[in-house]
């Protein structure tokens, strides 16, 4: 019968090393919350922007006393446009298209209102284009006057700007997690190193190195680590999950215009599932060498 | 030699050890013999002067410690690990295969006379003498070239202690060197070989072949 080798240091039975792997998978489990929220965001901000890059809307309101605009002057705007150096197309909005744009917050009836829409044209820029939007805004001005050129740039730029923040904040507060997950680890050990002395001390005296002692404890908190990771992991991923549904139940069509969806892209999942798998070894690893280097040196100070 | 700020426990000790030679260490209790064996098997530096083993100055110690056997006097048994792990422990720690280690754990505890029913036992639930032939096969198991043995035969009946002295004599023959602290007398006398006497920290050589007994100072006996 092959008997299962035992560990030479009893680091099981550590009542410090018990509550490791749930302090683990707590760590993990927030860092995965945080790494996944700034997915989540950073897909959002991309749909977003594969949305709107390259495209312009330009309004041309009706006249002050609220008549229709003249097809004359929405045609010699939208000539205006399609002359315009860099502009692939501009195509004027139906109605039925801009009672859509105002369902969310209209209703289905807004086409009844009879309200003063101004007339919309969805403009398509070639890519790397610099379009002169003041210069384009003053040609159409002298054609339809009040004729708006508005560019998504200026509240893109700041949206893009807010969501860097937040996953800049993220991958700072995974940064402390880390460091908190350290520290924690170097406490384990060093209490472990301390209840097992007797038996560090029979080993050195048998010739055990310091790095054969260390094997001993890196293993373990490879061990604790990993496990502690894959508790955190599961648990994020489910409340994650609960996210969703609780957001798509509670969705209605205007939030589902207004906001971007918060779903992962294709590649974001991918990255997703990845970091699901690389999470728990990443907190083993941690543990690994967090063990390692503590149990050197402790013992290098060591007579 | 003292620890911290204590009193002088060891001094004026200048003792070489031939290699492959066989002494026992004796003296009255408190007159310093396991200060002595922890200064030998490198637990301790020395607060004055220097050790040199093998040829070597003592620097680097795990090194070192891989050619000394020791035979703790309260054995220092891990209860956690079975009879057997706990002899195979000096193997394991060199990275030995692990066949050849549990093969020749095995060996040597039948051999110090401890049956097959109790290889997988604890060490706290074997007798004193079982656990004091545990301690042995774990000092021997590396076939060490120093062993250094603390009251290694207090436990055990006659038989026994007989068949583990000469279980260092064999040692011994293999060129093993062997130091034995023991109050022992019929067990000294009987072996005959050299005895280092300490008494209130200073270390004397009774050497068997010079009349009968007769205490030789080191000093004296190095001029």
């Amino acid at each position: 019968m092959m008997a299962r080798r035992p560990s030479i240091l009893p680091l099981e039975t550590d009542g410090s090393g018990r509550f490791l792997p749930w302090l683990t998978a707590l760590m993990v489990y927030l860092a995965a919350l945080a790494i996944g929220g700034a997915m989540s965001l950073s897909g959002a901000i991309d749909r977003w922007d594969a949305g709107l890059a390259g495209t312009l809307t330009v309004q041309l309101p009706r006249p002050v006393d609220g008549t229709p605009l003249a097809a004359k002057d929405v045609n010699a705007a939208l000539d205006a446009l399609r002359k315009t150096p860099g502009i692939v197309s501009a195509t004027q909005l139906g109605d039925d298209a801009q009672a859509q744009l105002l369902k969310p917050w209209l209703g289905d009836k807004a086409d009844a209102l009879s309200l003063p829409l101004p007339v919309l044209v969805d403009v398509h820029v070639a890519d790397g284009a610099a379009i002169d939007t003041d210069g384009l805004q003053k040609r159409l001005n002298a054609i339809v006057p009040g004729a708006a050129v508005a560019t998504h740039d200026r509240w893109l730029g700041r949206l893009f700007r807010v969501a860097r923040a937040i996953e800049v904040t993220a991958f700072a507060i995974v940064a402390l997690i880390a460091v908190a997950a350290v520290a924690t680890i170097v406490f384990v050990v060093r209490t472990g190193l301390l209840i097992h002395s007797h038996v560090i001390d029979l080993l050195h005296m048998i010739g055990a190195r310091d790095s054969f002692v260390a094997r001993q404890f890196q293993w373990h908190a490879f061990r604790l680590g990993l496990r502690g990771g894959i508790i955190g992991v599961v648990a994020a991923a489910l409340t994650i999950a609960a996210f969703y549904a609780v957001g798509m139940m509670g969705a209605n069509g205007g939030e589902q215009a207004v906001m971007p969806s918060l779903g992962l892209t294709a590649n974001g999942v991918s990255a997703a599932v990845i970091l699901a798998v690389l999470l728990p070894f990443c907190a083993g690893g941690i543990g690994l060498l967090t063990a390692r280097l503590t149990v050197l040196g402790a013992l290098g100070r060591l007579p | 030699m003292r620890y911290g700020n204590g009193p002088q426990i060891l001094h004026g000790i200048d003792l070489d050890l031939e290699q492959g030679s066989f002494h026992f260490l004796t003296g009255p209790s408190g007159a310093g013999k396991s200060t002595l064996l922890r200064l030998m098997y490198l637990a301790e530096r020395p607060s004055e002067g220097n050790i040199s083993l093998f040829g070597h100055d003592v620097q680097s110690l795990g090194r070192l410690r891989r050619h000394i056997g020791v035979v703790f006097q309260e054995f220092r048994l891990l209860d956690h690990l079975s009879a057997v792990d706990n002899v195979a422990l000096p193997l394991r720690v060199t990275g030995i295969k692990e066949e050849t280690v549990m093969a020749n754990a095995a060996e040597l505890l039948r051999w110090v006379g401890l049956e097959e029913k109790h290889l997988a036992a604890q060490p706290s639930t074997l007798s004193g003498g079982q656990q004091q032939r545990l301690a042995i096969a774990r000092a021997v198991i590396g076939r060490p070239a120093l062993l250094i043995a603390d009251e290694p035969t207090g436990n055990v009946d006659d038989a026994m202690a007989m068949r583990l002295m000469y279980l260092f004599e064999e040692l011994n023959r293999l060129g093993t060197t062997v130091v034995i602290a023991t109050h022992n007398q019929a067990l000294i006398d009987h072996f005959g070989h050299p005895v280092l006497y300490l008494e209130r920290g200073a270390l004397t050589r009774i050497d068997r072949r010079n009349g009968e007994g007769v205490p030789v100072s080191l000093e004296e006996e190095g001029e």
